[in-house]
Protein backbone atom coordinates (compact mmCIF):
# COMPACT_ATOMS: atom_id res chain seq x y z
CA UNK A 1 0.00 0.00 0.00
CA UNK A 2 1.31 3.60 -0.81
CA UNK A 3 2.00 5.28 2.56
CA UNK A 4 0.94 8.78 2.50
CA UNK A 5 4.47 11.40 2.54
CA UNK A 6 3.10 13.77 4.40
CA UNK A 7 4.02 12.33 8.44
CA UNK A 8 7.46 12.26 7.37
CA UNK A 9 7.21 16.00 5.72
CA UNK A 10 6.33 17.47 8.86
CA UNK A 11 9.55 15.14 10.44
CA UNK A 12 11.64 16.80 8.40
CA UNK A 13 10.37 20.05 8.65
CA UNK A 14 10.07 20.02 12.30
CA UNK A 15 13.69 18.75 13.15
CA UNK A 16 14.90 21.71 10.62
CA UNK A 17 12.93 23.64 13.06
CA UNK A 18 14.18 22.50 15.78
CA UNK A 19 18.24 22.87 14.89
CA UNK A 20 17.95 25.88 12.79
CA UNK A 21 18.06 28.18 15.53
CA UNK A 22 21.58 26.23 17.09
CA UNK A 23 23.07 26.24 13.91
CA UNK A 24 22.60 30.32 13.02
CA UNK A 25 23.91 30.90 16.50
CA UNK A 26 26.97 28.65 16.24
CA UNK A 27 27.65 30.03 12.68
CA UNK A 28 27.59 33.72 13.92
CA UNK A 29 29.82 33.13 16.36
CA UNK A 30 32.10 32.96 13.44
CA UNK A 31 30.45 36.10 12.01
CA UNK A 32 32.51 39.60 11.49
CA UNK A 33 28.72 41.50 11.70
CA UNK A 34 27.87 42.22 15.28
CA UNK A 35 24.11 41.15 14.63
CA UNK A 36 24.56 37.88 12.09
CA UNK A 37 21.71 39.07 9.49
CA UNK A 38 24.42 38.94 7.44
CA UNK A 39 27.62 36.57 6.50
CA UNK A 40 30.53 39.22 6.44
CA UNK A 41 33.39 36.95 6.56
CA UNK A 42 34.87 34.75 9.06
CA UNK A 43 36.30 35.64 12.71
CA UNK A 44 37.48 33.99 15.53
CA UNK A 45 37.89 37.35 17.54
CA UNK A 46 34.62 36.95 19.40
CA UNK A 47 36.45 33.63 20.78
CA UNK A 48 39.61 35.56 21.58
CA UNK A 49 37.32 38.73 23.37
CA UNK A 50 35.39 35.74 25.69
CA UNK A 51 38.88 33.86 26.63
CA UNK A 52 40.20 37.46 28.32
CA UNK A 53 36.82 37.49 29.73
CA UNK A 54 37.30 37.41 33.66
CA UNK A 55 34.09 36.85 34.97
CA UNK A 56 33.36 33.83 33.04
CA UNK A 57 36.06 31.98 33.67
CA UNK A 58 34.67 32.75 37.30
CA UNK A 59 31.47 31.48 36.61
CA UNK A 60 32.50 28.90 34.65
CA UNK A 61 34.45 27.40 37.75
CA UNK A 62 31.34 27.92 39.78
CA UNK A 63 29.42 26.03 37.07
CA UNK A 64 31.71 23.31 38.08
CA UNK A 65 31.85 23.14 41.64
CA UNK A 66 28.49 23.16 42.07
CA UNK A 67 27.84 20.61 39.07
CA UNK A 68 30.11 18.03 40.66
CA UNK A 69 28.66 18.98 43.84
CA UNK A 70 25.50 18.19 42.99
CA UNK A 71 26.38 14.99 40.83
CA UNK A 72 28.20 13.52 43.98
CA UNK A 73 25.20 14.22 46.33
CA UNK A 74 21.92 13.24 44.49
CA UNK A 75 24.20 10.31 42.82
CA UNK A 76 24.37 8.81 46.72
CA UNK A 77 20.55 10.07 47.51
CA UNK A 78 19.46 8.81 44.40
CA UNK A 79 20.87 5.38 44.09
CA UNK A 80 19.88 4.72 47.61
CA UNK A 81 15.86 6.05 46.93
CA UNK A 82 15.92 3.88 43.82
CA UNK A 83 17.24 0.85 46.17
CA UNK A 84 14.32 1.56 48.72
CA UNK A 85 11.87 1.87 46.03
CA UNK A 86 12.75 -1.23 44.41
CA UNK A 87 12.92 -3.45 47.67
CA UNK A 88 9.72 -2.34 49.43
CA UNK A 89 6.62 -1.55 48.23
CA UNK A 90 4.43 -0.10 51.24
CA UNK A 91 2.91 2.66 52.17
CA UNK A 92 6.18 4.69 52.67
CA UNK A 93 7.66 3.96 49.48
CA UNK A 94 4.43 5.17 47.63
CA UNK A 95 4.97 8.60 49.23
CA UNK A 96 8.45 8.25 48.82
CA UNK A 97 7.93 7.78 44.96
CA UNK A 98 5.91 10.90 44.96
CA UNK A 99 8.28 12.46 46.72
CA UNK A 100 11.01 11.94 43.97
CA UNK A 101 8.19 12.31 40.72
CA UNK A 102 6.55 15.83 41.73
CA UNK A 103 9.31 17.74 41.17
CA UNK A 104 10.24 16.33 37.60
CA UNK A 105 6.60 17.61 36.88
CA UNK A 106 5.64 21.03 38.50
CA UNK A 107 7.56 24.22 37.05
CA UNK A 108 11.35 25.12 37.73
CA UNK A 109 9.56 28.65 39.10
CA UNK A 110 7.58 27.26 41.74
CA UNK A 111 11.00 25.80 43.14
CA UNK A 112 13.24 28.53 42.84
CA UNK A 113 10.79 30.82 44.72
CA UNK A 114 9.99 28.04 47.68
CA UNK A 115 13.17 27.65 48.18
CA UNK A 116 14.39 31.03 48.32
CA UNK A 117 11.53 31.67 50.35
CA UNK A 118 12.27 29.03 52.78
CA UNK A 119 16.04 30.11 53.33
CA UNK A 120 14.88 33.54 53.75
CA UNK A 121 12.75 32.75 56.43
CA UNK A 122 15.42 30.42 58.00
CA UNK A 123 17.75 33.73 57.63
CA UNK A 124 20.32 31.96 55.84
CA UNK A 125 22.25 33.74 52.90
CA UNK A 126 21.97 32.50 49.77
CA UNK A 127 25.10 32.04 47.41
CA UNK A 128 27.13 28.78 46.22
CA UNK A 129 25.67 26.76 49.24
CA UNK A 130 22.10 27.54 48.53
CA UNK A 131 22.49 26.53 44.42
CA UNK A 132 24.33 23.67 45.84
CA UNK A 133 21.67 22.30 48.00
CA UNK A 134 18.74 23.73 45.69
CA UNK A 135 20.53 21.85 42.67
CA UNK A 136 21.25 18.91 44.65
CA UNK A 137 17.52 18.52 45.22
CA UNK A 138 15.96 18.31 41.95
CA UNK A 139 18.99 16.43 40.21
CA UNK A 140 17.69 13.75 43.20
CA UNK A 141 14.66 12.89 41.09
CA UNK A 142 16.41 12.38 37.74
CA UNK A 143 19.07 10.09 39.21
CA UNK A 144 16.47 7.98 41.07
CA UNK A 145 14.70 7.67 37.70
CA UNK A 146 17.71 6.39 35.80
CA UNK A 147 18.94 3.97 38.48
CA UNK A 148 15.25 2.66 39.20
CA UNK A 149 14.68 1.51 35.10
CA UNK A 150 18.19 0.14 35.23
CA UNK A 151 17.06 -1.71 39.06
CA UNK A 152 14.56 -3.12 36.70
CA UNK A 153 16.73 -4.88 34.11
CA UNK A 154 18.41 -6.68 37.67
CA UNK A 155 18.29 -10.11 38.58
CA UNK A 156 17.13 -10.49 41.75
CA UNK A 157 18.18 -13.91 42.33
CA UNK A 158 22.08 -12.96 41.66
CA UNK A 159 22.12 -10.97 45.07
CA UNK A 160 20.07 -14.51 46.36
CA UNK A 161 23.06 -16.58 45.37
CA UNK A 162 25.72 -14.15 47.04
CA UNK A 163 23.87 -14.70 50.06
CA UNK A 164 23.56 -18.57 49.94
CA UNK A 165 27.38 -18.44 48.59
CA UNK A 166 27.37 -16.63 52.46
CA UNK A 167 28.04 -13.12 51.94
CA UNK A 168 25.86 -10.92 54.36
CA UNK A 169 23.71 -7.87 53.13
CA UNK A 170 26.36 -5.26 52.68
CA UNK A 171 29.13 -7.57 50.92
CA UNK A 172 26.41 -8.93 48.38
CA UNK A 173 25.60 -5.24 47.86
CA UNK A 174 29.29 -4.16 47.55
CA UNK A 175 30.78 -7.37 45.34
CA UNK A 176 27.36 -7.96 43.52
CA UNK A 177 24.74 -5.39 43.34
CA UNK A 178 26.93 -2.22 42.81
CA UNK A 179 29.13 -2.90 40.39
CA UNK A 180 25.93 -4.28 38.21
CA UNK A 181 24.15 -1.08 38.95
CA UNK A 182 27.63 0.96 38.12
CA UNK A 183 26.51 1.71 34.63
CA UNK A 184 23.25 3.21 35.55
CA UNK A 185 24.44 5.57 38.33
CA UNK A 186 27.05 6.77 36.27
CA UNK A 187 25.23 7.80 33.59
CA UNK A 188 22.62 9.32 36.26
CA UNK A 189 25.31 11.61 37.42
CA UNK A 190 25.99 12.67 34.03
CA UNK A 191 22.32 13.76 33.75
CA UNK A 192 22.29 15.23 36.59
CA UNK A 193 25.79 17.08 36.02
CA UNK A 194 24.40 18.30 32.71
CA UNK A 195 21.22 19.20 34.14
CA UNK A 196 23.10 21.28 36.77
CA UNK A 197 25.36 23.59 34.56
CA UNK A 198 22.90 24.13 32.42
CA UNK A 199 20.12 24.97 35.02
CA UNK A 200 18.99 29.02 35.40
CA UNK A 201 15.41 29.44 36.72
CA UNK A 202 16.22 27.79 39.92
CA UNK A 203 19.92 29.12 40.23
CA UNK A 204 18.45 32.68 39.55
CA UNK A 205 16.44 32.51 42.36
CA UNK A 206 18.66 30.83 44.74
CA UNK A 207 21.78 32.45 44.15
CA UNK A 208 23.60 35.20 46.03
CA UNK A 209 25.64 38.25 44.90
CA UNK A 210 28.80 37.38 44.13
CA UNK A 211 27.63 33.44 43.00
CA UNK A 212 27.08 33.58 39.30
CA UNK A 213 27.28 30.37 37.31
CA UNK A 214 27.37 29.98 33.42
CA UNK A 215 24.29 30.22 32.75
CA UNK A 216 23.41 33.54 35.13
CA UNK A 217 26.48 35.12 33.31
CA UNK A 218 24.57 34.64 29.76
CA UNK A 219 21.29 35.88 31.33
CA UNK A 220 23.06 38.91 32.46
CA UNK A 221 24.65 39.16 29.34
CA UNK A 222 21.94 38.85 27.14
CA UNK A 223 19.90 41.25 29.41
CA UNK A 224 22.39 44.25 30.04
CA UNK A 225 25.70 44.02 27.86
CA UNK A 226 26.15 44.79 24.01
CA UNK A 227 28.51 42.51 23.71
CA UNK A 228 26.25 40.56 21.45
CA UNK A 229 28.66 38.27 19.29
CA UNK A 230 30.83 37.10 22.53
CA UNK A 231 27.13 35.80 23.97
CA UNK A 232 27.38 33.17 21.00
CA UNK A 233 30.44 32.50 21.53
CA UNK A 234 29.67 31.51 25.25
CA UNK A 235 26.43 29.62 24.35
CA UNK A 236 28.11 27.84 21.14
CA UNK A 237 30.74 26.50 23.67
CA UNK A 238 28.07 25.88 26.36
CA UNK A 239 26.19 23.85 23.65
CA UNK A 240 29.21 21.73 22.41
CA UNK A 241 30.01 21.08 26.34
CA UNK A 242 26.10 19.63 26.99
CA UNK A 243 25.98 17.69 23.79
CA UNK A 244 29.58 15.77 25.00
CA UNK A 245 28.03 15.11 28.44
CA UNK A 246 24.89 14.02 26.61
CA UNK A 247 26.51 11.81 24.01
CA UNK A 248 28.83 10.04 26.62
CA UNK A 249 25.77 9.44 28.92
CA UNK A 250 24.02 8.03 25.99
CA UNK A 251 27.24 5.96 24.94
CA UNK A 252 27.31 4.37 28.35
CA UNK A 253 23.37 2.96 28.75
CA UNK A 254 24.08 1.83 24.69
CA UNK A 255 27.47 0.18 26.19
CA UNK A 256 25.76 -1.18 29.13
CA UNK A 257 22.98 -2.39 26.71
CA UNK A 258 24.90 -4.52 24.40
CA UNK A 259 26.81 -6.27 26.90
CA UNK A 260 23.32 -7.31 28.16
CA UNK A 261 22.70 -8.47 24.52
CA UNK B 1 17.66 2.90 52.99
CA UNK B 2 14.91 5.22 51.77
CA UNK B 3 15.54 7.32 54.86
CA UNK B 4 18.30 10.28 53.11
CA UNK B 5 16.21 10.55 50.32
CA UNK B 6 12.85 10.44 52.29
CA UNK B 7 14.57 13.30 54.59
CA UNK B 8 16.39 15.46 52.17
CA UNK B 9 13.23 15.54 49.80
CA UNK B 10 10.37 16.56 52.75
CA UNK B 11 13.13 19.54 54.31
CA UNK B 12 14.09 20.91 50.66
CA UNK B 13 10.64 20.41 48.63
CA UNK B 14 7.54 19.61 50.97
CA UNK B 15 8.32 22.08 53.68
CA UNK B 16 9.19 25.08 51.21
CA UNK B 17 5.83 24.62 49.20
CA UNK B 18 4.17 24.71 52.07
CA UNK B 19 6.00 27.57 52.98
CA UNK B 20 4.86 29.34 50.27
CA UNK B 21 1.24 28.86 50.88
CA UNK B 22 2.18 29.93 54.54
CA UNK B 23 3.24 32.93 53.46
CA UNK B 24 1.05 33.98 51.53
CA UNK B 25 -1.41 35.24 54.74
CA UNK B 26 1.31 37.08 55.90
CA UNK B 27 1.83 40.87 55.82
CA UNK B 28 5.18 42.38 53.57
CA UNK B 29 7.53 43.45 56.06
CA UNK B 30 9.23 46.85 55.41
CA UNK B 31 12.32 45.65 55.30
CA UNK B 32 11.39 43.22 52.42
CA UNK B 33 11.21 40.78 55.09
CA UNK B 34 7.94 38.33 56.20
CA UNK B 35 5.76 40.23 58.76
CA UNK B 36 4.94 38.24 61.70
CA UNK B 37 0.70 39.15 61.93
CA UNK B 38 -1.62 36.81 59.59
CA UNK B 39 -3.58 39.05 57.05
CA UNK B 40 -5.86 38.45 53.81
CA UNK B 41 -4.33 41.46 52.41
CA UNK B 42 -2.27 39.75 49.82
CA UNK B 43 -5.20 37.56 48.32
CA UNK B 44 -7.36 40.58 48.45
CA UNK B 45 -4.77 42.69 45.96
CA UNK B 46 -4.14 39.51 43.92
CA UNK B 47 -7.89 39.70 42.52
CA UNK B 48 -8.02 43.14 41.65
CA UNK B 49 -7.97 43.25 37.67
CA UNK B 50 -4.77 43.54 36.61
CA UNK B 51 -3.75 39.84 37.93
CA UNK B 52 -6.71 38.17 36.57
CA UNK B 53 -5.73 39.20 32.85
CA UNK B 54 -2.46 37.93 33.24
CA UNK B 55 -3.30 34.80 34.45
CA UNK B 56 -5.57 34.56 31.24
CA UNK B 57 -2.94 35.50 28.97
CA UNK B 58 -0.52 32.46 30.83
CA UNK B 59 -3.57 30.01 30.50
CA UNK B 60 -4.26 30.68 26.96
CA UNK B 61 -1.06 30.66 25.65
CA UNK B 62 0.37 27.15 27.51
CA UNK B 63 -3.20 25.85 25.94
CA UNK B 64 -2.10 27.39 22.65
CA UNK B 65 1.36 26.06 23.16
CA UNK B 66 -0.13 22.86 24.08
CA UNK B 67 -2.67 22.41 20.99
CA UNK B 68 0.12 23.32 18.65
CA UNK B 69 2.95 20.87 19.78
CA UNK B 70 0.42 18.09 19.53
CA UNK B 71 -0.90 18.54 16.39
CA UNK B 72 2.89 18.73 15.17
CA UNK B 73 4.27 15.76 17.45
CA UNK B 74 1.63 13.57 15.92
CA UNK B 75 2.56 13.45 12.37
CA UNK B 76 6.46 13.30 13.76
CA UNK B 77 5.73 10.00 16.07
CA UNK B 78 4.04 8.12 13.26
CA UNK B 79 6.65 8.71 11.24
CA UNK B 80 9.49 7.83 13.29
CA UNK B 81 7.47 5.12 14.63
CA UNK B 82 6.97 3.45 10.77
CA UNK B 83 10.86 3.80 10.63
CA UNK B 84 13.26 1.18 10.99
CA UNK B 85 15.02 0.45 14.20
CA UNK B 86 18.02 1.46 13.56
CA UNK B 87 16.85 4.65 12.45
CA UNK B 88 14.18 5.29 14.88
CA UNK B 89 16.92 5.66 17.74
CA UNK B 90 18.49 7.93 15.32
CA UNK B 91 15.40 10.13 15.08
CA UNK B 92 14.30 9.84 18.70
CA UNK B 93 18.01 10.98 19.95
CA UNK B 94 18.06 14.02 17.14
CA UNK B 95 14.82 15.00 18.57
CA UNK B 96 15.58 14.96 22.10
CA UNK B 97 19.32 16.78 21.78
CA UNK B 98 18.28 19.81 21.71
CA UNK B 99 16.48 19.66 25.03
CA UNK B 100 19.63 18.89 27.02
CA UNK B 101 20.97 21.81 25.66
CA UNK B 102 20.89 25.17 27.62
CA UNK B 103 17.28 26.24 27.76
CA UNK B 104 18.71 30.05 27.69
CA UNK B 105 20.92 29.70 25.27
CA UNK B 106 18.17 28.49 22.73
CA UNK B 107 15.94 31.39 23.76
CA UNK B 108 18.83 33.71 22.99
CA UNK B 109 19.39 31.72 19.86
CA UNK B 110 15.55 33.03 18.76
CA UNK B 111 16.08 36.38 19.94
CA UNK B 112 19.04 36.55 17.45
CA UNK B 113 16.77 35.33 14.65
CA UNK B 114 13.62 37.87 15.59
CA UNK B 115 16.00 40.53 16.05
CA UNK B 116 15.13 43.58 14.09
CA UNK B 117 18.44 42.92 12.32
CA UNK B 118 18.45 39.23 12.21
CA UNK B 119 18.34 36.41 10.12
CA UNK B 120 14.69 35.82 9.94
CA UNK B 121 13.65 39.48 9.73
CA UNK B 122 16.41 39.46 6.56
CA UNK B 123 14.45 36.39 5.06
CA UNK B 124 11.41 37.63 5.71
CA UNK B 125 11.70 41.22 4.02
CA UNK B 126 13.56 39.25 0.75
CA UNK B 127 10.20 37.22 0.84
CA UNK B 128 8.32 40.97 0.68
CA UNK B 129 6.21 39.05 3.86
CA UNK B 130 7.85 41.60 6.36
CA UNK B 131 8.04 45.32 6.14
CA UNK B 132 10.91 47.08 7.73
CA UNK B 133 8.94 47.81 10.52
CA UNK B 134 7.46 44.42 11.25
CA UNK B 135 8.58 43.98 14.78
CA UNK B 136 9.27 40.08 15.41
CA UNK B 137 10.24 40.31 19.21
CA UNK B 138 8.25 41.75 22.22
CA UNK B 139 4.85 39.58 21.43
CA UNK B 140 2.71 37.43 22.18
CA UNK B 141 3.48 36.00 19.04
CA UNK B 142 7.23 35.47 19.62
CA UNK B 143 6.31 33.67 23.22
CA UNK B 144 4.14 31.40 21.35
CA UNK B 145 6.39 30.99 18.82
CA UNK B 146 9.89 30.43 20.89
CA UNK B 147 7.37 27.75 23.56
CA UNK B 148 6.39 25.42 21.04
CA UNK B 149 10.27 25.59 19.98
CA UNK B 150 11.11 24.88 23.39
CA UNK B 151 8.72 22.13 24.55
CA UNK B 152 8.03 20.38 21.33
CA UNK B 153 10.55 17.13 21.97
CA UNK B 154 8.80 16.82 25.39
CA UNK B 155 5.19 16.45 23.17
CA UNK B 156 7.36 14.41 20.72
CA UNK B 157 8.60 12.15 23.04
CA UNK B 158 5.81 10.70 25.26
CA UNK B 159 3.57 10.48 21.53
CA UNK B 160 6.67 8.36 19.86
CA UNK B 161 6.17 6.25 22.94
CA UNK B 162 2.75 4.95 22.37
CA UNK B 163 3.18 5.05 18.58
CA UNK B 164 5.92 2.45 18.63
CA UNK B 165 3.61 0.41 21.08
CA UNK B 166 1.24 1.19 18.45
CA UNK B 167 0.05 -1.63 16.00
CA UNK B 168 0.03 -0.92 12.77
CA UNK B 169 -1.71 -3.48 10.91
CA UNK B 170 -4.80 -1.82 12.56
CA UNK B 171 -4.38 1.03 10.24
CA UNK B 172 -3.36 -1.26 6.79
CA UNK B 173 -6.96 -2.97 8.16
CA UNK B 174 -8.89 0.47 7.84
CA UNK B 175 -7.34 1.49 4.80
CA UNK B 176 -8.41 -1.91 3.03
CA UNK B 177 -11.77 -1.56 4.69
CA UNK B 178 -11.88 2.24 2.60
CA UNK B 179 -11.09 4.37 5.07
CA UNK B 180 -8.78 7.39 3.62
CA UNK B 181 -5.27 7.58 5.21
CA UNK B 182 -6.13 11.01 7.11
CA UNK B 183 -9.60 9.39 8.21
CA UNK B 184 -7.83 6.17 9.41
CA UNK B 185 -5.19 8.31 11.19
CA UNK B 186 -7.73 10.37 13.07
CA UNK B 187 -10.27 7.43 13.88
CA UNK B 188 -7.73 4.68 14.55
CA UNK B 189 -4.30 5.88 15.23
CA UNK B 190 -4.96 8.86 17.76
CA UNK B 191 -7.32 6.85 19.61
CA UNK B 192 -5.13 4.21 19.89
CA UNK B 193 -2.64 6.01 21.29
CA UNK B 194 -4.21 8.97 23.07
CA UNK B 195 -2.56 8.41 26.55
CA UNK B 196 0.32 9.55 24.78
CA UNK B 197 -1.57 12.61 23.91
CA UNK B 198 -2.78 13.39 27.15
CA UNK B 199 0.82 13.00 28.68
CA UNK B 200 2.21 15.19 25.96
CA UNK B 201 -0.43 17.66 26.57
CA UNK B 202 0.32 17.85 30.07
CA UNK B 203 4.14 17.79 29.71
CA UNK B 204 3.81 21.23 27.75
CA UNK B 205 1.27 22.64 29.25
CA UNK B 206 3.21 22.69 32.87
CA UNK B 207 5.84 24.22 31.95
CA UNK B 208 4.86 26.66 29.87
CA UNK B 209 2.14 27.60 32.71
CA UNK B 210 5.77 28.33 35.07
CA UNK B 211 7.88 29.87 32.11
CA UNK B 212 9.98 32.82 32.94
CA UNK B 213 12.76 32.85 30.66
CA UNK B 214 10.96 33.17 27.23
CA UNK B 215 8.29 36.24 28.00
CA UNK B 216 11.14 37.86 29.58
CA UNK B 217 13.79 37.45 26.46
CA UNK B 218 11.10 37.17 23.89
CA UNK B 219 7.72 38.79 25.31
CA UNK B 220 7.53 42.70 25.70
CA UNK B 221 6.01 44.88 27.77
CA UNK B 222 1.82 44.03 27.14
CA UNK B 223 2.86 39.75 27.17
CA UNK B 224 4.13 39.53 30.44
CA UNK B 225 3.03 35.98 32.25
CA UNK B 226 2.85 34.83 35.73
CA UNK B 227 6.13 34.00 35.94
CA UNK B 228 7.32 37.59 35.31
CA UNK B 229 5.44 38.69 37.69
CA UNK B 230 6.44 36.29 40.34
CA UNK B 231 9.91 37.55 39.64
CA UNK B 232 9.00 41.30 39.61
CA UNK B 233 7.37 40.74 43.16
CA UNK B 234 10.51 38.79 44.23
CA UNK B 235 13.19 40.57 43.13
CA UNK B 236 12.91 44.92 41.70
CA UNK B 237 9.48 45.05 44.63
CA UNK B 238 10.87 42.35 47.25
CA UNK B 239 7.17 41.53 48.26
CA UNK B 240 7.62 37.82 49.16
CA UNK B 241 4.00 37.58 50.51
CA UNK B 242 2.88 38.73 46.85
CA UNK B 243 5.30 36.69 44.95
CA UNK B 244 4.18 33.45 47.12
CA UNK B 245 0.18 33.85 46.69
CA UNK B 246 1.23 34.14 42.68
CA UNK B 247 3.09 30.74 42.86
CA UNK B 248 0.36 29.40 44.78
CA UNK B 249 -2.33 30.63 42.30
CA UNK B 250 0.74 29.39 39.51
CA UNK B 251 0.78 25.88 41.35
CA UNK B 252 -3.88 25.68 41.16
CA UNK B 253 -3.19 26.30 37.45
CA UNK B 254 -0.40 23.22 37.37
CA UNK B 255 -2.50 20.65 39.77
CA UNK B 256 -5.82 21.24 38.80
CA UNK B 257 -5.24 19.89 35.22
CA UNK B 258 -3.20 17.49 36.69
CA UNK B 259 -5.97 15.63 38.75
CA UNK B 260 -8.30 15.88 36.05
CA UNK B 261 -5.90 13.93 33.75
CA UNK B 262 -5.29 11.67 37.19
CA UNK B 263 -8.67 10.89 37.35
CA UNK B 264 -9.00 10.83 33.26
CA UNK B 265 -6.49 8.04 33.35
CA UNK B 266 -8.18 6.07 36.16
CA UNK B 267 -11.65 6.24 34.52
CA UNK B 268 -9.98 4.56 31.37
CA UNK B 269 -8.25 1.91 32.95
CA UNK B 270 -11.32 0.70 35.16
CA UNK B 271 -13.27 0.65 31.58
CA UNK B 272 -10.82 -1.09 29.79
CA UNK B 273 -10.41 -3.40 32.54
CA UNK B 274 -14.32 -3.68 32.38
CA UNK B 275 -14.31 -4.50 28.77
CA UNK B 276 -11.06 -6.91 29.01
CA UNK B 277 -13.25 -9.01 31.87
CA UNK B 278 -16.32 -8.87 29.68
CA UNK B 279 -13.92 -9.88 26.43
CA UNK B 280 -12.84 -12.49 28.54
CA UNK B 281 -16.53 -13.63 29.78
CA UNK B 282 -17.80 -13.84 26.38
CA UNK B 283 -15.00 -15.77 25.00
CA UNK B 284 -16.10 -18.35 28.13
CA UNK B 285 -19.89 -17.94 27.24
CA UNK B 286 -18.73 -18.79 23.55
CA UNK B 287 -16.94 -21.33 24.53
CA UNK B 288 -19.03 -23.35 26.75
CA UNK B 289 -21.32 -23.09 23.66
Amino acid sequence: MKRNPFPLVVLIVVVVFLYLPIAVLTANSFNTSRFGGTWEGFTLKWYYQLLLDNQVWIAFANSLLIAAGATLSSCVLGTTAALALHRWNTRLQVFHYSLIYTPLVIPEILMGISLLLSFTAVGIDCGLHTILIAHTTFCVSYVTMTVLSRLQDFDDSLIEAARDLGANAWISFIKVQFPLLLPGIVSGGLLAFTLSIDDFVITFFVAGPGSSTLPLMVYSMIKHSPKLPVINCLSSVMLLLTCLLVLASRALQNFRGNKAA
Amino acid sequence: MSAPSVLWLTVFFVVPTLLVVAISFHPAAPDGGIGKAWTLDTWRHISNPNYPAIVWRTLWISAATAASCVVLALPCAFAIARMQKKWRAIMAGLIMLPFWTSFVVRVFAWRLLLHPEGFLKHLLMTLHIAEPNTQLLYNSGAILLVSIYSFLPFAIMPIYAAAEKFDFSLLEAARDLGAKSFFAFRKVFIPGIRRGVVSATLMVFIPSVGSYVIPDLVGGKNSELIGNKIYQRTFPDRNLPHASALSAVMAIGVLVPLGFVALFLRRQDRCEAMRLADAGGTKQRGGAA
